[in-house]
């Protein structure tokens, strides 16, 4: 950034563009026209800020003051009373439990390392990138380590795959490097698509770099030259900066052949999806990416040996991609100090449902989901009572009040037999039924089953009709039972780990919220699901 | 002719597929794959029609039967559920007058579900075409509707 007195940070992303952040953009460069202050003031235009559901959010350093809801009326007011005056305008502040900080720095219990930039720099000058410490570690894996020493590193620091499994990335970069063979490839899962999950969009929106910056020292690592970013389809914002920021990558050598004088060479492409979750499950991507219907291999063989046109290949998400960068930069041990002993690092969460601050969070890991709710959702609203937190996604767990200490990292949320998934937390108060909430999730892996095997497309099927049968009151002793058997089938017979996941969401909202299920069994359907009824007819 | 052109744009590699069916559909009026683009596609990228047929019908961004000037494709996903996303359902078939998968007769709406748009922080969603729209409320809705009767 040039040196001005004071910044006007802007977050544009999908929800700014529908909220009109473009009249507020031009009504800005306007009024800072017309008060004398251009460059005095820097109007500069990033990714997210991290708050969701408030419009327009703005934010003014150097003091770091959040603005949200700003319409195009409220711009001459600010700058009048705030850029000129120095006099905040109190009205258009975020609350103050919303995290508010300066850039770069721990906002509230947050702790920014994946998100360091995001809403801090403009994302499509790749020079704001390396400003702020990008490349830095390319060039130092590049000039002063071998891909085995990078390897080691990441192994070092217990870097885990974001994408939900929580695999081990050194040892999956590893098995890549040893694995026969001169082509190998890097893909970036970007096909996000577990329900209640946007982090990795808001990663390719607000920082493409670090994302291109982590699939380049992967293809080091593993001794690939070619890398693809595979992004869903619907994600129009993120393939246009994402294809913007590789051609800048390109353009400053950082792409192409003989990277930095080191001889190493590695070029990276995007691919569009085309709506379908299951292709977000790795043999599926990779049959997507090759142009076909995206049905899951059968495993063995694994990507790793057998993966994009037979030959080895890493498919990592975007957040375990973009951790790579600062890895290397600040060390493994560096990493090791945040986070668990067997989770090191941060998690990024989308906070979502009956909070009263929505939004994308990065927090260590091991953080308790009690944190997450209640100091950075700032808990249920008003008067509300909390009854259910589903985490990881519609393949998650239903989880109620009294497990909210549980920490959130990959074993303790698998020791209570929950998963960490995606990270997405969706928090439901009273006025939510379960009943109601598992039906949307069984309708959604209905809808998602890609029909390849039988245990999951007949079972997606038969849970829908059983769970509709509960909520009409047309189910007897035998329907819970029935789901329960249904789901076990699922989970040992399916052939990709879509089919098994459903028996989690299922048997986790059999378990803890029983009473309501037998309720809905025994009694007269409600109102609500009176008019559900007819809208899905 | 102006198809061929989309269609050289992109290098002849199959995993060009999914892209090349993207530019075809959005140049169609209707929005729709038809049969003579997949035989294009086909021939260029030296694959069976079958395949190419396959992979179409596997997709819920493609279709091949025409459909309305806009797609609206309202999230029926758990967050946005939660959100009330079932009302707008309703609001949305009894103001357009059609169910699920159906096209409006003026031919400029088509309804669409559609899982996570991952834009759940300002759910209930929908996209219309490229455009998100969130926070909706039925009164939102209609005039949404509405600025797009209204520009035909
Ligand atoms: C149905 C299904 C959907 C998935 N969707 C995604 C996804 O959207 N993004 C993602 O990174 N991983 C997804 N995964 C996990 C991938 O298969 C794979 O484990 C992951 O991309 C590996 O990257 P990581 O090691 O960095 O986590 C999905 C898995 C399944 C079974
Ligand atoms: S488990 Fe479901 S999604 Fe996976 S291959 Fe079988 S049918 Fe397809
Ligand atoms: S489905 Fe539970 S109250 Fe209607
Ligand atoms: S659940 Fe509707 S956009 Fe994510």
């Amino acid at each position: 950034m040039r040196i001005a007195r004071a910044h006007v940070l802007v977050g544009v992303d999908e929800e700014a563009r529908l909220a009109g952040v473009d009249r507020v953009l031009s009504a800005f460069r306007e009024a800072i026209r017309n008060a004398g202050l251009e460059g005095e003031v820097q109007v500069v235009e990033t990714g997210t800020l991290g708050v969701s559901g408030r419009g327009v959010v703005l934010v003014v350093y150097p003091e770091g003051v959040y603005y949200a809801g700003v319409t195009p009326e409220d711009v001459p007011v600010i700058v009048e009373e705030h850029l000129l005056k120095g006099r905040p305008v109190e009205r258009l502040r975020l609350p103050a439990a919303v995290p508010q900080t300066e850039p770069r720095q721990v906002l509230g219990r947050q702790v920014r390392v994946v998100l360091r930039n995001c809403g801090v720099i403009d994302p499509e000058e790749i020079e704001e990138y390396i400003a702020a410490g990008g490349y830095e570690a390319l060039g130092k894996a590049l000039t002063e380590m071998s891909p085995d020493e990078v390897i080691e590193e990441i192994k070092r620091s217990g870097l885990r795959g974001r994408g939900g499994a929580g695999f081990p990335t050194g040892v999956k970069w590893e098995a890549v490097r040893r694995a026969s063979g001169q082509e190998k490839y890097v893909i970036c899962n970007a096909d996000e698509g577990e329900p209640g999950t946007f982090k990795d969009r808001l990663i390719l929106e607000g920082d493409p770099h670090k994302l291109i910056e982590g699939m380049i020292i992967a293809g080091y690592a593993v001794g690939a030259r070619k890398g693809y970013v595979y992004i869903r389809g619907e994600y129009q914002l993120s393939i246009a900066r994402m294809q913007k920021a590789i051609s800048q990558a390109r353009e400053y050598g950082l792409l192409g052949d003989d990277i930095l004088g080191s001889g190493f060479s590695f070029d990276l492409e995007v691919r569009p999806g085309a709506g379908a979750y299951v292709c977000g499950e790795e043999t599926s991507l990779i049959e997507s990416l090759e142009g076909k219907r995206g049905w899951p291999r059968i495993r063995p063989p694994y990507p790793v040996t057998c993966g994009l046109w037979g030959k080895p290949t890493v498919v990592n998400n975007v957040e375990t991609l973009a951790n790579v960068p600062e890895i290397l930069r600040q060390g493994a041990d560096w990493y090791r100090t945040l986070g668990t002993p067997t989770c090191p690092g941060t998690k990024v969460y989308t906070l979502l449902g009956h909070v009263r601050y929505p939004g994308l969070v990065e927090v260590e890991m091991g953080t308790p989901l009690r944190t997450l709710v209640y100091e950075l959702g700032g808990g249920v609203p008003e008067g509300r009572t909390l009854k259910a937190v589903l985490v990881g996604g519609a393949a998650g767990a239903f989880l109620s009040p009294q497990d909210l200490d549980v920490r959130m990292d990959f074993d303790s949320l698998r020791e209570m037999a929950a998963a960490l998934g995606s990270g997405a937390v969706l928090v439901m108060d009273e006025s939510a039924c379960i009943v109601d909430m598992l039906a949307s999730v069984l309708r959604f892996f209905r809808h998602e089953s890609c029909g390849q095997c039988t245990p999951c497309r007949a079972g997606t099927d038969a849970l829908v009709r059983l769970i509709e049968a509960v909520r009409r009151g047309e189910g007897d002793g035998r329907t819970l039972g029935l789901m329960t058997e249904i789901v076990e089938t699922m989970r040992l017979a399916s052939l990709c780990p879509l089919g098994q996941s459903v028996a989690l969401p299922v048997t986790t909202a059999l378990t803890h919220f029983r009473d309501e299920f037998e309720a809905h069994l025994a009694g007269e359907p409600c109102p609500r699901c009176h008019k559900l009824e007819r809208a899905l007819r | 002719m102006e198809k061929l052109e989309i269609v050289r744009r992109f290098p002849r590699k199959r995993d060009q597929l999914l892209a090349i069916l993207h530019e075809l559909q959005r140049a169609n009026p209707r929005n729709y794959l038809t049969g003579e683009d997949l035989r294009l596609v086909a021939e260029y990228l030296d694959l069976p029609l079958s395949a190419v047929h396959d992979a179409v019908t596997f997709y819920s961004m493609f279709s091949l039967v025409p459909r309305g000037k806009h797609i609206i494709r309202l999230c029926d996903s758990p967050p946005c559920h939660l959100a009330g996303a079932w009302s707008l359902l309703s609001a949305l078939k009894e103001e357009l007058g059609i169910d699920v998968g159906q096209t409006t007769e003026d031919g400029l709406f088509t309804l669409e579900l559609t899982s996570c748009l991952g834009v759940c922080g300002v759910a209930p969603a929908m996209m219309i075409d490229d455009e998100v729209y969130g926070n909706l409320t039925p009164e939102r809705l209609k005039e949404i509707l509405a600025r797009y009767r209204e520009e035909g």
